[in-house]
Parts: structure tokens; sequence; C-alpha cells
């Protein structure tokens, strides 16, 4: 009895949550439609969100790619396979490590900091405070940072990308001593737009992930300093399990349309 | 011949979890008039305040200002009303983000005001009114608490509303602070004509500032009347508050 309540409040949290960010989406998406834009408000959260996230994705995208580059190198080794390393490394970065990663670094990043200042806004009545003014909290909070986020988005994850395919050539071709040539054809061969367009389309989405959950859990922040750092803590799980779940899902949708080779 | 009321609150019900904090409020406030809204700690003084404003939406009953039921509209219906009425929070609820000037602009700029030289204008003349000039670059961390309350004052006013609610305006402030911000509400009071409704225990700045004098208890409206009927009423429930007794006793 104890586990089917338990399973049924589960079941219940996770639906409110999901009817929650997806109300808050579409009450964002409404107000971006009917122009509720603050340009200065914008640009200032591209610079937050785009601009000040780089250096932790390239590190990310770079260093998984050097490693990933590694290991397939130890595998292929043994196969005579090692010129395969470089287009396998290039395709897996485009269509799941790039994106994935980024958006959950993004997630740790940006997210996090997005639900800590709403939700200090919140329990300190700043939020109410906007409402009093006769201004909307989603119209000055969640809508800036939702176009930022789905402007920096994709430049994240092909920035990613693009430092795990250097990383990648650099500890194969110069590491690791894989012919130069041969490493380039085969990663030219079997990369294609296709690929590249999944992982953007992937960060597309993660934007909204990372931006609707961050902004639920700010503006449902209660109780306090503890109840800020709940909702950091749940933003950042929630937003990191989003992903991958999502990431499912969007890898067999995509990949109907963009089929792999 | 007696004043329309400018709002008009009837049968107030609110509930917080178990507890039903308004049981059914009615009351009328009229144009131009300060209430002052007394009432035990916890008793839903700042409750009521907040459903004026449709920052809660109660249980069961209505609010009609300017013959329009609050309690019925949605957020974005209830923008335009929020227009005309300021509230002052109990802490300020100032931006932290940004300066005294800026979060003093801040409902000028969100109602369309482009000109720098208007705002700089306007902002001047709203903290000369709360006697905060010379404070514009400074950000809300650094200002006390009678000077947080003093500047979400000046943003309050600064687009001229009809009505100011004022949530425990002097709670927490020294005697001389206090005595200055009731000074500042009668002043605003004459300057802007505007109806005030004040939250506060504080019953030196209650007899200071108010034209009539509610008390909240048991979440109704238990007296109303102006400062001298309260102040020469018999009724034991209101003298004990009116003259801070618990009725316990220490030895």
């Amino acid at each position: 009895m104890v586990l089917i309540s338990y399973i049924k409040l589960v079941y219940s949290y996770v639906l409110i949550f999901l009817g929650e960010v997806a109300m808050l989406a579409g009450e964002t998406l409404l107000s971006i439609a009917r122009g509720r834009i603050r340009p200065r408000l914008v640009i200032y959260q591209i610079a937050e969100i785009g601009y000040r996230s780089q250096l932790v994705v390239v590190v990310t995208g770079a260093f998984t790619g050097a490693v990933f580059t590694a290991q397939a190198y130890f595998q292929f080794a043994s196969l005579n396979m090692e010129t395969a390393v470089g287009s396998v490394v290039a395709v897996s970065m485009f269509r799941e490590l790039g994106p994935v990663l980024a958006g959950v670094m993004v997630a740790g990043r940006v997210g996090a900091a997005m639900s800590a200042e709403i939700g200090t806004m919140k329990v300190t009545q700043q939020i109410d405070a906007l409402r009093a003014l006769a201004v909307s909290p989603v119209d000055y909070l969640v809508v800036p940072r939702s176009i930022a986020m789905f402007i920096s988005m994709p430049f994240l994850v092909a920035e990613s990308v693009g430092c795990g395919i250097l990383a990648s050539y650099y500890v194969g071709v110069k590491v690791l001593n894989i012919s130069g040539v041969y490493f380039l054809a085969n990663t030219q061969k079997w990369v294609d737009s296709s690929d590249i367009v999944m992982a953007l389309v992937k960060g597309f989405f993660f934007a909204g992930i990372i931006v609707f959950i961050s902004c639920r859990e700010g503006l449902n922040a209660k109780g306090g300093a503890v109840g800020v750092g709940r909702a950091t803590t749940y933003t950042v799980v929630n937003c990191s399990l989003a992903i991958l779940i999502v990431n499912f899902f969007l890898t067999m949708a995509l990949n109907i349309i963009f089929p792999a080779g | 011949m007696t004043k329309k009321p400018l709002i008009e609150v009837k049968n107030l019900v609110q509930k917080i979890g178990d507890q039903e904090i308004l049981r059914g409020l009615s009351l009328d406030i009229i144009e131009g008039e300060t209430l002052v809204l007394l009432g035990k700690s916890g008793g839903g003084k700042s409750v009521f305040l907040r459903h004026l404003i449709g920052l809660m939406h109660p249980v069961s009953g209505s609010i009609l200002f300017e013959g329009m039921d609050v309690t019925q509209l949605s957020e974005r219906q209830l923008e335009p009303v929020r227009r005309h009425i300021g509230m002052l929070f109990q802490d300020g609820a100032l931006f932290d983000s940004m300066n005294v000037f800026d979060n003093v602009a801040f409902p000028l700029r969100e109602r369309g005001e482009k000109n720098p030289a208007i705002v700089r204008e306007k902002v001047a003349q709203a903290l000369a009114m709360v006697n905060m000039t010379g404070h514009e670059h400074k950000m809300p961390v650094n200002l006390s608490g009678g000077m947080r309350k003093r500047v979400a004052l000046a943003r309050a006013i600064i687009s001229p509303p009809a009505v100011i609610l004022y949530d425990e305006p002097t709670a927490g402030l020294d005697p001389i602070v206090s005595d200055s911000i009731n000074k500042l509400i009668r002043h605003l009071q004459k300057e802007l004509h505007v109806t005030s409704i004040v939250v506060t225990h504080d019953m030196v700045s209650c007899y200071h500032i108010a034209d009539r004098v509610a008390l909240l208890s048991e979440g109704r409206i238990y007296f109303i009347g102006t400062p001298e009927e309260l102040r020469q009423t018999t009724d034991p429930n209101i003298r004990d508050f009116v003259d801070g007794r618990s009725g316990e006793t220490i030895y």
C-alpha cells in the first residue's frame, strides 16, 4: 500500500510538473507572438547565457572528443581500423555527445543561475512587486531568457561539436599517429549536412527544456533561502534528466527524417 | 451626502491550507480617505491587502474597484487595474539588481516613457517627495530599512495612482523614521489626493494618519469608525488591542 501511494505521488508530481512547464512555455510563446519583447533584456541575456557559457562548453566538447578518440583508437587499432576513428567520433559528436553534453553543462551553469535569480526574486516579493506594477513576470523575466536561450544554444552546440572534432583530430593524428589524410577523408565521407542539422535541432529543443524548467522552478520557489536552494537543485536534476530522456526520443524521430550513413 | 465607495469588498473568504484566514470580510473604502486596518499578527491583514490588487484570489466573495470585480480578472486583465493602484510592500521589495534611480524609473519605462529627460525629472520629483534626493546611484542592499521603504514609496507614486496600499509601512523602524513615514503618507494624501489603505500594528501611526480605522478580528471587520471613536470605545476586545494588553500575567 505504501508503495502504491508513493507511485501515485510521484505520478501526480510528474504530471503537475509537465503541465506547469507546458503552460509556462505556451504563455511565453504567446507573449513572444504578441511582440512583448524587451530587446535590451534579450541582448543582456544572450551575453549571460551565450557568451559566458562558451568556455565551459568548449572545454567539455574538446575533452570529450579527445577521450573518445583515444578510447576508439585503442579498440579499433586491434582490428586495424584506426582511420575510422575520425568518422565515428565526428558522427557521435554531431548526433549525440555535442548537443547532450552542451545541454547538460548549460543546464548546470545557466539553468541553475536562472532559477536561483528568479527564485530569490520570488521569495523576496520582487515578483509580486513586478505584478503590482502591472508588469507580467513572464513577459519581463521568461521571454528575454527564452529568446536568448533559443538563439544561443544552437551556437553553443556547434562550438562544442567543433571543438570536439578538432580535439579528436589533434589526439588522433598528432598524438596517436593516425594518418591525417585517411582521418579527414573518412570523416568527410561519413559526416553530412543531416548530422549538422540534427545537432542544431537537438540544441534548439534542449534550449526549451532548460529555460522553461529553470524558470518554472524559480517562479515556484517558496520558503526563503532553503526554497531557492531546492529550486536550484531541482532545476539541474530535472533539466539533466529531461535532456537525456528527450534526447532518446529525438534521436529516434530524427533518425527517421535523417537516416545515419 | 455619503460618498460612493471606490472599493467595495463583499464577503471575502480565503483559506490557506486548512486555516480560514478571511471569513466573509466586507468593507467599503471611500474615495480620498486614509483607512487604517488594524489587527493581530497573522490575522490576515496583509492577505486582505494582496487581494485588493489581485496578487491573491479568494475562495469566494468579491472586490469591486470602479465597478469591476477584481477577483474575476485574469493576470492580463488585472494589468490596467494595477496601473491605478500602488503598493508599498513590507520590506519595500525593491529590485536588487537595479539602483535606486532605475527602481523608481521602472514603472515609467515600463509604461512606455522613452524620453530620458522626462524620466530623470520625474524620478527626481518622486525622490524629493520622499526625501531621498542624492541617493540615486545606491543599490538597495546599501540602504537602511527606512530608506528602502521610502524608495519603494517613490516607485509606487511616480505614476500617480488612485489608491496606495501600505503593508506595515512603519514596521521595524525607529520612532523618528516612523514619524517621517507617517508624515509622508499624510503629505502624499494631501499632495496627490489618493485613497490610502494602511495595514499596521502601530497605534501612534494609526492616530496620526487615519481618517477611519477598521479592526480585523477572526477574519472579519470587528470595528470600523473614526480614530476618535476608537479612542473612546469601551469594548474590552478593542481596548486590549488598542492599549496593548495581552491578558497574560507574569507573576
